[in-house]
C-alpha cells in the first residue's frame, strides 16, 4: 500500500470525475452510492496504509511519494508528491471516516433534491480536495488542496444559489478566505528565498539557514492563512453564514474537515513554530479569544445551526491555543474529538431540521424526544461529550488543553476554563430548548406564548428552502430513516469512545507516542504530578457541571427562552456591521471613485479632451478629422517620414 | 535547430493570407459556403501551429525552423521568421482561438467581408510573431489594426464606431512612437556595420549607448504599453471590447494584447537590456497599478463585457510584472500568464457572448439566476472563472504564482502589493457570477435555453486546455524555459545585473 499511496487521493477524484460524467443518468439515490464508494474506498486504502505504517519502525513511519513534476522553472521546482507520516495517516483517517458517514447520511438528507447528483459532485471533489491538502508534501500541494477545498465550499454553501443569502455567504466565505491565503502565498514566497524549495521535510531540516525575524514573517504569514481557514479573529465572519449550506455540509466542510486545516498546517510546521516563541504566545492568545468570544456569541444565537457554528469557532480556537502552547498532540487529539461529536451533533441539527420540514429556529422548537428518539438519544451524547463530561470524547481532548494552557500561562487557561463553562452553558440551552420545553413548533404554540413571538433577529434566514421531498409546515415532526440515523449512531458511539486515544500504552498515551516522532524538540512537555492533573480535571469537570446546572435553572424553573440574550450577543459583537462600514462600504466608494471619476474622468477625460483639441483645431486640421482613419494613418506615415530623415541625416546614415 | 526544407513558418504566416483571398473570390450571397472555407483555412492553420508545437525541440533556447528570404537588401530588410519558446505557444495559441472564434460564433451580417477580415488578421498576427525582422514585425503588427478597426466597427454593438476609431487612433500613437524607436535603433546599429533589421543581430550587437538606449527603449515600451494595455494607456481597452462582437473580443483579448507583452519581452528586454533592467522600476509600478485599479474599477462596472475587459488589465499587469521581474520564474510565468490569459478570457468572452446572444443585453443588472436555466454553461463559466481567479489545478495560477514568486525574490514589495490583487480578483468576479448567475430567474431570464452543441464545441477545448495546463503544465514549461533563460543571461551578459541565485540550503533572504 505504501508505494502505491495515489489511490487514497485518486478514489474520491474517480468519483467526481464519474459523477460529472454520469451522474445525472445516475440520479437519486444511485448518483449518492457512487459518491459513497469513492470516499469509503479512500477510507479502506487509508486504514490499509495505517497498518503498513504500523509495520514499520517508527523511524521509518514517513514515506514520500513523487507522483510528477508539477512546476519547474529554472531553480524552483515543485513535485505532485504524497508525504505519509503519522501526522498525515491520522488527519486523513479521520477526514475518509467521517467523509464517509456524512456521504451515507446525505444519500438520505439530500433525497429529492433537484440537483441531487451535483450534490456528490461537489462533495467527492471537497474529499479530493481535502486529501491533497493533508497528504501534500510540500506548501504547494497543501496549497493546491487548500485553495480547493475552498472552491468547494463557495459551491456547496450556495448550493441552494435560489436563495440569496446562500449565495452571499458562499461569496463571502471565498472573498475572505483570500485575505488569508494572501498570507499563504507570501509565505511561500519567502518560504522558496529563504529555503531554495517548498517541500516541508526540507524546509523544516534546513531551518538554521534562517534568520529569526524571516521565521517569525513566515509563521505570522502562515497564521494568518490558517485564520481565514479556520475562522479565527479577526476572519471568522464567513464561517457562521456559511451555515446557508445543506446540513451535511457544514458537518463535513464547516466543522469536521476543512476549518481544521489550518491547525494542520500549524501542526505540519512545528519545528518552525517552536523557534518563533513569540508568535505561539501570539497564537496561543488569538486562539484563546476567539474560543471565548464566539462562546458567548452562541450563548445567544436562536438558529440551531448558528450555534453550532459558533460552537465550532470557540473549539477551533481551543485548538489554537493548544498549538500556541506547544501541545500539537492535544490540538489534534481535539481535532479528531471535535471531528466526531460536532459533526455528531451537526447531523443531528440536520435530522431535527429535516423532521421539523426545513424549520432552523429553535424557539419553534421543543419536546422533540418525544418524536426523534434516536436523535435525541445520539445528540445526547454531543451534548455531554462537547461540555467536557467524563468519560466522553471532548472532556479528554480539552482537558489536555486547559492543562497545557495553564503551563503557557494561567489567564490562558482561565479564559479557557471560563470558555468551557459557557460551552456547557450554551449546549444545554441548545439540548433543552430543541428536545425539551414545550411543543414550539405547533402552530397554535407561538400564540399561546407570548415571549416566543418577539420579532425576528436581522440577517436570519427564514425564507422557504427550495428542497422538494420535503413536506409543508404543520405536520407533526417525524424521525429520520436508517440512512440518517446510522451514521449518528456511529458517531455517537464515536464521540462517546475517543477518549480511548488518550488511554496509555507503554507508559505514553497511545496518541501522543504514535504523533511524537513527527513533532520531536517542538513538543511541549509538561511536567505536572498525577495530583495537579487530577486538580486541573476536577476543575474543568466544575465548569462544565456549573454551565449545564445554570442552564437548567434558566430554561426548567423560569423557562424564559431569552435569559441571557443580549442584542450585541445575538449580533456577533457588531463585528460584521464593524467590517461593512470601516471596509466593505469605503471599499465600494473607493472603486466607484476609480471607476467614474479617475477612469472614466480624467484618464480617458485626457484622451478624449486630446482628441476634441485635434479636432477643434482649426482649419489647417479641418482635414484630418473627415472621419476616415485613413488620413490619420497617412499623417502618421508621412510624420514618420520626416522622423525617420532627421534621424538618418543625425546619425550619418543617410548622407 | 529544426531545418526543414518545407517552411512551415511560411506556410503558417501565408495560409490565412491565402484564406483570405480566397474567401474574397466567393460570392457573397453564399455565406454557408464562406463560412465553412474560411473556417477551413483557419482550421488548416491551427493544426500545422498544433503540429509546430510538437515538432519544436524542448531544451534549446535558439530560434527553430528559421526561414530567411533577402527582400530589401539595401536596408537589410528580409523575410525572417523564426520561433523560440517565447512565441511558439502564443503562435499555437492564435492557431486554436481563430477557428474558435470563426466557428463557434454566428455573424449575422456580411458573412464573406467579416470572415476575410478575420484571416487577414489572423496572418498579421502570426506574423507578427514568428518575425524576426523588426521592420516586417512591424508591419504586421500594423496590419493587425486594419482587420481588428473594421470588424469593431462593422460588426460590433451600439457604439462601435466610437470605440474602433478609439482603438485604432489610440494604438496608431502609440505606434508611431515605436516606429521612430525602431528606425533610431537600426541606424544608430548600423554604425560600422551594414544596416540590418535582423533582431538577433541587433540583439547581438546591443550597440546603443545606455543614455540612447533608455529613450530608445521608451519610444518601444509607449507602442506596448498602449497595446498591452498598462495603465494610464488602457482606456481604448473597455470601449473596444464592450462594442466589439463576441469573436472581436474574443482574438482582441486572446491575442492582440498578447503583442504588446510579446512585444516588450522579445524587443523590449532583449535589444535593450540595459534600458530594461534600468526602467524596470517604472514598469513595474505601473504594472502593479494596472492589478490593483483594474481589478477595483472591475468591481463596480455595470456592463458585463466591461468588467471581462477591466479584468483583462489586472492580468496584463501581471505579464509585465513577471517580465520586468527579469527573473527565470518571473519571465518564464509572464510567458505562460500570456497564454493562459488568451484562453481564459477568451473562453470568457465566449460565454458572455452566449449570454447576451440569449438576452441581447449585457447589463449586469438585468440579469439573474441563469443558472437555474443555464446549469451547464453555468457550470462551465464557473471552470472559467476560477481559472481566471487562480485557483490552483487550473491553469491560471500557475503562471499568476511564477509571476509573482519570480516578482518576490527580486522586488519583493512589488509581489506584495500585487498579491494582494489576488483578493480582488476573487471579488469582482464571484460578485458577479452571484448577480448573474445566482438568484431566482426573473421576466426574460427564465427558460433561457442551455448551451448548444455548436457553443460546447467552441468553448470546450478552451476548458480542456484549462484544466491540462493547470494539472500539467511540465510540456510547455520545458519549452519555453530555455529561450528564457538564455534571454535572461543575455540582459546579464549586457548588464551588471544577476538575478538571484535561489537555491536549497542558501537563503536569499538572510546572509
Amino acid at each position: 500500500m505504501l508505494d502505491h499511496l495515489w489511490l487514497i487521493p485518486l478514489m474520491p477524484l474517480a468519483g467526481f470525475l464519474l459523477l460529472v460524467a454520469f451522474g445525472k443518468r445516475a440520479g437519486d439515490p444511485s448518483a449518492g452510492w457512487i459518491g459513497v464508494t469513492a470516499v469509503a474506498g479512500a477510507f479502506l486504502f487509508t486504514v490499509l496504509a495505517l497498518f503498513a505504517l504500523l509495520g514499520r519502525p517508527s523511524e521509518e513511519r514517513s514515506v514520500d511519494q513523487v507522483l510528477f513534476t508539477w512546476i519547474q522553472v529554472g531553480g524552483f521546482k515543485v513535485s505532485f508528491a504524497l508525504l505519509l507520516d503519522q501526522l498525515s495517516v491520522t488527519m486523513a483517517l479521520f477526514v475518509t471516516g467521517v467523509s464517509t458517514l456524512i456521504h451515507i447520511y446525505s444519500v438520505g438528507y439530500m433525497k429529492g433534491d433537484p440537483r441531487y447528483p451535483r450534490f456528490f459532485v461537489y462533495l467527492n471533489l471537497f474529499v479530493f480536495s481535502m486529501l491533497m491538502l493533508v497528504l501534500g508534501d510540500n506548501l504547494l500541494v497543501t496549497f493546491l488542496g487548500w485553495e480547493g477545498v475552498g472552491a468547494c465550499s463557495y459551491l456547496l454553501i450556495s448550493f441552494w444559489f435560489e436563495r440569496e443569502s446562500a449565495a452571499s455567504a458562499g461569496k463571502k466565505a471565498f472573498v475572505v478566505n483570500r485575505v488569508g491565503d494572501f498570507g499563504f502565498m507570501i509565505a511561500m514566497f519567502l518560504c522558496f528565498a529563504t529555503f531554495g524549495t517548498l517541500q516541508y521535510t526540507k524546509v523544516l531540516g534546513d531551518l538554521d539557514v534562517a534568520s529569526h525575524s524571516t521565521l517569525t514573517a513566515i509563521a505570522l504569514l502562515l497564521f494568518l492563512g490558517a485564520c481565514g481557514k479556520s475562522a479565527q479573529l479577526p476572519l471568522f465572519v464567513w464561517l457562521p453564514d456559511a451555515m446557508e449550506g445543506p446540513t451535511p455540509v457544514s458537518a463535513l466542510i464547516h466543522a469536521a474537515t476543512m476549518v481544521t486545516a489550518g491547525v494542520y498546517l500549524l501542526c505540519r510546521m512545528a519545528p518552525l513554530l517552536a523557534l518563533t516563541p513569540g508568535v505561539l504566545t501570539f497564537i496561543a492568545v488569538v486562539g484563546c479569544l476567539t474560543a471565548l468570544f464566539a462562546a458567548t456569541v452562541a450563548c445567544a444565537q436562536d438558529d440551531i445551526k448558528r450555534v453550532l457554528a459558533y460552537s465550532t469557532i470557540s473549539q477551533l480556537g481551543y485548538m489554537f491555543l493548544a498549538v500556541g502552547s506547544g501541545a500539537y498532540v492535544a490540538a489534534m487529539f481535539h481535532m479528531i474529538t471535535h471531528a466526531f461529536f460536532k459533526a455528531l451533533l451537526f447531523l443531528g441539527a440536520g435530522s431535527v431540521i429535516h423532521g421539523l420540514h426545513d424549520e432552523q429556529d429553535m424557539k419553534r422548537m421543543g419536546m422533540l424526544k418525544k418524536w426523534m428518539p434516536i436523535t435525541w438519544a445520539t445528540f445526547m451524547i454531543g451534548w455531554l461529550a462537547i461540555s467536557g463530561v467524563p468519560p466522553l470524547a471532548g472532556f479528554w481532548s480539552k482537558d489536555e488543553i486547559l492543562l497545557n494552557a495553564y503551563y503557557k500561562s494561567p489567564v490562558l487557561w482561565g479564559l479557557g476554563l471560563a470558555t468551557a463553562l459557557l460551552t456547557a452553558y450554551y449546549m444545554t440551552r441548545q439540548y433543552r430548548m430543541v428536545f425539551f420545553t414545550n411543543e414550539r413548533w405547533r402552530p397554535e404554540a407561538a400564540a399561546d406564548k407570548p415571549e416566543l413571538t418577539e420579532p425576528e433577529p436581522v440577517g436570519e434566514h427564514h425564507e422557504e428552502v427550495e428542497h422538494a421531498g420535503h413536506g409543508g409546515h404543520g405536520a407533526e415532526p417525524h424521525e429520520s430513516g436508517w440512512l440518517m440515523a446510522g451514521p449518528l449512531c456511529v458517531l455517537a458511539g464515536l464521540a462517546a469512545l475517543g477518549g480511548l486515544l488518550t488511554f496509555y500504552l507503554h507508559g505514553k498515551p497511545v496518541l501522543e507516542q504514535w504523533l511524537e516522532p513527527v513533532f520531536g524538540d517542538a513538543l511541549h512537555q509538561v511536567d505536572a504530578t498525577t495530583a495537579q492533573k487530577w486538580l486541573f480535571s476536577g476543575l474543568a469537570v466544575a465548569a462544565a457541571a456549573v454551565g449545564i446546572a445554570f442552564a437548567y435553572s434558566v430554561f426548567e424553573r423560569r423557562r424564559r427562552l431569552d435569559a441571557f440574550e443580549p442584542a450585541v450577543l445575538q449580533r456577533a459583537w457588531g463585528i460584521d456591521a464593524f467590517y461593512a462600514a470601516v471596509i466593505a462600504s469605503p471599499g465600494k466608494a473607493l472603486a466607484a471613485f476609480s471607476a467614474y471619476v479617475i477612469d472614466a474622468k480624467i484618464v480617458d477625460g485626457i484622451v478624449n479632451g486630446a482628441g476634441a483639441v485635434v479636432r477643434g483645431g482649426g482649419s489647417v486640421l479641418r482635414k484630418l478629422q473627415t472621419g476616415y482613419v485613413r488620413n490619420y494613418a497617412l499623417g502618421v506615415a508621412f510624420g514618420a517620414t520626416l522622423l525617420l530623415g532627421w534621424v538618418m541625416v543625425r546619425s550619418g546614415v543617410g548622407g | 535547430m529544426n531545418d526543414l526544407s518545407f517552411p512551415i513558418l511560411t506556410v503558417i504566416v501565408l495560409l490565412p493570407a491565402a484564406g483570405c483571398a480566397v474567401v474574397a473570390l466567393l460570392p457573397k450571397s453564399r455565406p454557408d459556403i464562406v463560412k465553412l472555407v474560411g473556417f477551413l483555412f483557419a482550421v488548416a492553420t491551427g493544426a500545422f501551429t498544433v503540429w509546430l508545437g510538437f515538432a519544436f525541440h524542448a531544451g534549446e533556447p535558439g530560434y527553430q525552423f528559421v526561414t530567411e528570404h533577402a527582400w530589401i537588401k539595401d536596408f537589410g530588410i528580409s523575410w525572417l521568421l523564426g520561433v523560440d519558446g517565447i512565441s511558439l505557444f502564443l503562435v499555437v495559441l492564435t492557431g486554436i482561438l481563430f477557428p474558435i472564434a470563426l466557428g463557434g460564433v454566428k455573424v449575422h451580417r456580411d458573412v464573406k467581408a467579416y470572415t476575410a477580415w478575420m484571416l487577414l488578421l489572423e496572418a498579421g498576427c502570426l506574423g507578427a510573431f514568428l518575425s524576426l525582422d523588426l521592420f516586417v514585425f512591424f508591419l504586421f503588427f500594423e496590419i493587425t489594426l486594419v482587420p481588428m478597426y473594421f470588424i469593431i466597427g462593422g460588426w460590433g454593438y451600439d457604439n462601435r464606431v466610437y470605440a474602433s476609431v478609439k482603438f485604432f487612433l489610440y494604438t496608431l500613437f502609440g505606434s508611431a512612437f515605436m516606429l521612430v524607436g525602431m528606425l533610431t535603433l537600426v541606424f544608430l546599429s548600423a554604425k560600422g556595420h551594414a544596416v540590418t533589421f535582423d533582431v538577433r543581430i541587433l540583439t547581438e550587437r546591443n550597440a546603443l549607448a545606455p543614455a540612447t538606449a533608455q529613450w530608445v527603449f521608451l519610444a518601444f515600451a509607449i507602442g506596448f504599453a498602449v497595446k498591452v494595455p498598462l495603465f494610464p494607456v488602457h482606456t481604448w481597452l473597455p470601449d473596444a471590447h464592450t462594442e466589439a462582437p463576441t469573436a472581436g473580443s474574443v482574438i482582441l483579448a486572446g491575442v492582440l494584447l498578447k503583442l504588446g507583452t510579446y512585444g516588450l519581452v522579445r524587443f523590449g528586454v532583449a535589444l535593450f537590456p540595459s534600458a530594461a533592467v534600468d526602467m524596470a522600476p517604472l514598469l513595474l509600478t505601473l504594472a502593479v497599478i494596472g492589478i490593483i485599479y483594474g481589478a477595483l474599477v472591475a468591481t463596480v462596472q455595470r456592463d458585463l463585457k466591461r468588467l471581462v475587459a477591466y479584468s483583462s488589465v489586472a492580468h496584463l499587469g501581471f505579464i509585465v510584472l513577471g517580465t520586468f521581474a527579469l527573473t527565470n520564474q518571473g519571465v518564464s510565468g509572464g510567458v505562460l500568464q500570456m497564454v493562459n490569459h488568451g484562453l481564459s478570457t477568451g473562453a470568457l468572452f465566449l460565454l458572455v457572448g452566449m449570454i447576451s446572444d440569449r438576452r441581447h443585453t449585457r447589463q449586469i443588472s438585468q440579469l439573474n439566476g441563469l443558472q437555474k436555466s443555464m446549469p451547464v454553461l453555468a457550470a462551465v463559466f464557473t471552470v472559467v472563472m476560477l481559472s481566471s481567479v487562480g485557483l490552483p489545478g487550473l491553469n491560471g495560477f500557475v503562471g499568476e504564482f511564477l509571476v509573482l514568486l519570480g516578482t518576490f525574490i527580486t522586488r519583493r514589495w512589488f509581489a506584495v502589493v500585487a498579491t494582494a490583487g489576488v483578493i480582488l480578483a476573487a471579488l469582482y468576479l464571484l460578485w458577479a457570477y452571484q448577480r448573474v448567475f445566482h438568484g431566482t430567474p426573473t421576466g426574460d431570464n427564465v427558460g433561457l435555453p442551455d448551451i448548444n452543441w455548436r457553443e460546447a464545441a467552441a468553448v470546450g477545448p478552451l476548458v480542456v486546455l484549462i484544466v491540462a495546463l493547470g494539472v500539467y503544465p511540465k510540456p510547455v514549461l520545458d519549452r519555453v524555459n530555455p529561450s528564457v533563460e538564455a534571454l535572461i543571461q543575455h540582459v546579464e551578459k549586457a548588464t551588471g545585473y544577476k538575478q538571484p541565485a535561489v537555491a536549497e540550503g542558501h537563503s536569499l533572504v538572510d546572509k
